[in-house]
């Protein structure tokens, strides 16, 4: 019982640890101009220079599941078939484990 | 959705007609007129001569700067030496004014045109490299310096002018300025845009901190010095920087593509007057 506890607590201090350092690796990757580059169009906290071409991502938990967020990722197109939002997923500007990184970051906005 | 299907979408965003739309029956006086009226709606404050003033046409406090720029513009030296270049006569003696329809003065506006002889849409940049050629010269590079010197004393001694482009009744050419439209609007490259996702719509907003030009009147103020070239580029340079820049692979300038695709931004901006050079920051 006790060990299960601890483990428990353990595990979830870890998952909260991972969460983290994957939203701040999803931050760089948001920001990095090679990658994700998504401050060319939305305003983001912690930007610098965002175009406004998309809206600002913000309270982006409150519209949006993890599931819904890795969709818009993955292929904008498939939501909003005029959208200029680059696929990221289909056209693999950005990898599987990159684009959960980022909606790690994205709901922390 | 196939590049087409995408091609109809978006022209039904712009109030294009089905039947303008459609292939088999190519209307560009149609197509003309859809967008200058989708523009005309979209910046109701913006004056119809404004928009060859491309991104300053879109945003007030660029306009100052780029109006205080003007006092020393800094495509001067281009017009001063394309001036001189355009006077100085090829080793066999003859000169630019030979090649050109009004010795070369006051005619940007009516380029590109489509010749019949050939069944192909001849742009400036190009009938520049061709009357050197005829005359035993060696072709420029199409995307800047020389080329974009000539080009500004042209467009200056065209300024004001307004657009003439002309589709004769020939199939060829209708085809070509539907070629032209259909470049423009397909989305390619890995980031998925198509010209028309930037300069259609999205003009006026900001993609970091650059302002994004609208389609109407693109062409207008070229070539351009733009202190991020530290230089002047010609319209091929601006097409292949915007193709690179979304990580397409950009095609030869003065390709068939190219220049159809210049037909159609052209002649749906006829009446718009030349205001080249411009000056971008
Ligand atoms: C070239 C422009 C562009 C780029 C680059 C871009 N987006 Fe977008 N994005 C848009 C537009 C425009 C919308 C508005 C919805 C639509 O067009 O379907 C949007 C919508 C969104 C939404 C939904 C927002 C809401 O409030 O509904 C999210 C989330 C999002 N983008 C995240 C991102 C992330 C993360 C990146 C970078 C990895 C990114 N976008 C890059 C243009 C862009
Ligand atoms: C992702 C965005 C994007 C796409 C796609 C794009 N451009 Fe551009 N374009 C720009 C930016 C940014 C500029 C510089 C700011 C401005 O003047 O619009 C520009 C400038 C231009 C200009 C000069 C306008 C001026 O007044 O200075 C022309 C002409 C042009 N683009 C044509 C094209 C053509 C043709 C295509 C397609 C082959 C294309 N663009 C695709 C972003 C884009």
């Amino acid at each position: 019982m006790r060990t299960a506890l601890a483990l428990g607590l353990l595990l979830a201090a870890s998952a909260a640890a991972h969460a983290q350092s994957g939203a701040a690796e999803g931050q760089k990757l948001a920001f990095d101009r090679g990658k994700g580059n998504c401050l060319t169009c939305h305003e983001i906290k912690g930007g610098d220079l965002p175009g406004s071409i998309g809206p600002k991502l913000e309270n982006l938990k409150s519209k949006y599941d993890r599931t819904e967020l890795i969709a818009i990722l993955n292929d904008e197109t498939k939501r909003n078939p005029l959208t200029v939002m680059p696929p990221f997923g289909r056209n693999r500007i950005l990898t599987e484990q990159e684009i959960s990184a980022i909606v790690d970051f994205l709901q922390t906005l | 959705m196939s590049a087409l299907r995408l091609l109809l979408a978006l022209a039904t965003t712009l109030g294009l007609s089905a039947s303008a739309m459609a292939a088999d029956k190519p209307d560009p006086a149609a197509d003309a007129k859809a967008l200058q009226d989708y523009f005309v709606k979209k910046f109701p404050k913006v004056a119809f001569d404004d928009f060859v003033n491309g991104p300053y046409s879109m945003n007030a406090d660029m306009r100052k700067q780029w109006e205080e720029k003007e006092q020393f513009p800094p495509y001067e030296f281009a017009l001063d030496s394309g001036k001189e270049m355009f006077a100085k006569p090829f080793k066999n003696g003859k000169t630019y004014a030979d090649c050109f329809a009004n010795g070369g003065i006051g005619i940007r506006q009516n380029y590109p045109y489509f010749d019949d002889k050939e069944g192909k849409v001849i742009t400036l940049e190009l009938a520049l490299n061709r009357c050197r050629e005829a005359n035993g010269e060696q072709p420029y590079s199409y995307v800047k310096d020389e080329m974009a010197s000539l080009t500004a004393y042209m467009a200056y001694t065209s300024r004001g002018k307004r657009f003439d482009i002309k589709i004769p009744d020939d199939p060829r050419a209708l085809e070509a300025f539907e070629r032209g439209k259909e470049y423009f609007y397909t989305r390619r490259g890995q980031l998925n845009f198509s010209c028309a996702s930037c300069h259609v719509q999205s003009p006026g907003e900001r993609i970091r901190a650059e302002i994004l030009a609208p389609a109407l009147g693109i062409l207008n103020a070229m070539p351009i010095y733009r202190s991020e070239w530290s230089g002047m580029g010609t319209i091929s340079r601006r097409i292949v920087t915007c193709n690179s820049q979304t990580r397409a692979v950009p095609l030869e300038p003065q390709s068939d593509e190219y220049r159809n695709l210049e037909y159609y931004l052209s002649y749906v901006s006829n009446g718009l007057p030349v205001s080249g050079p411009g000056a971008r920051p």
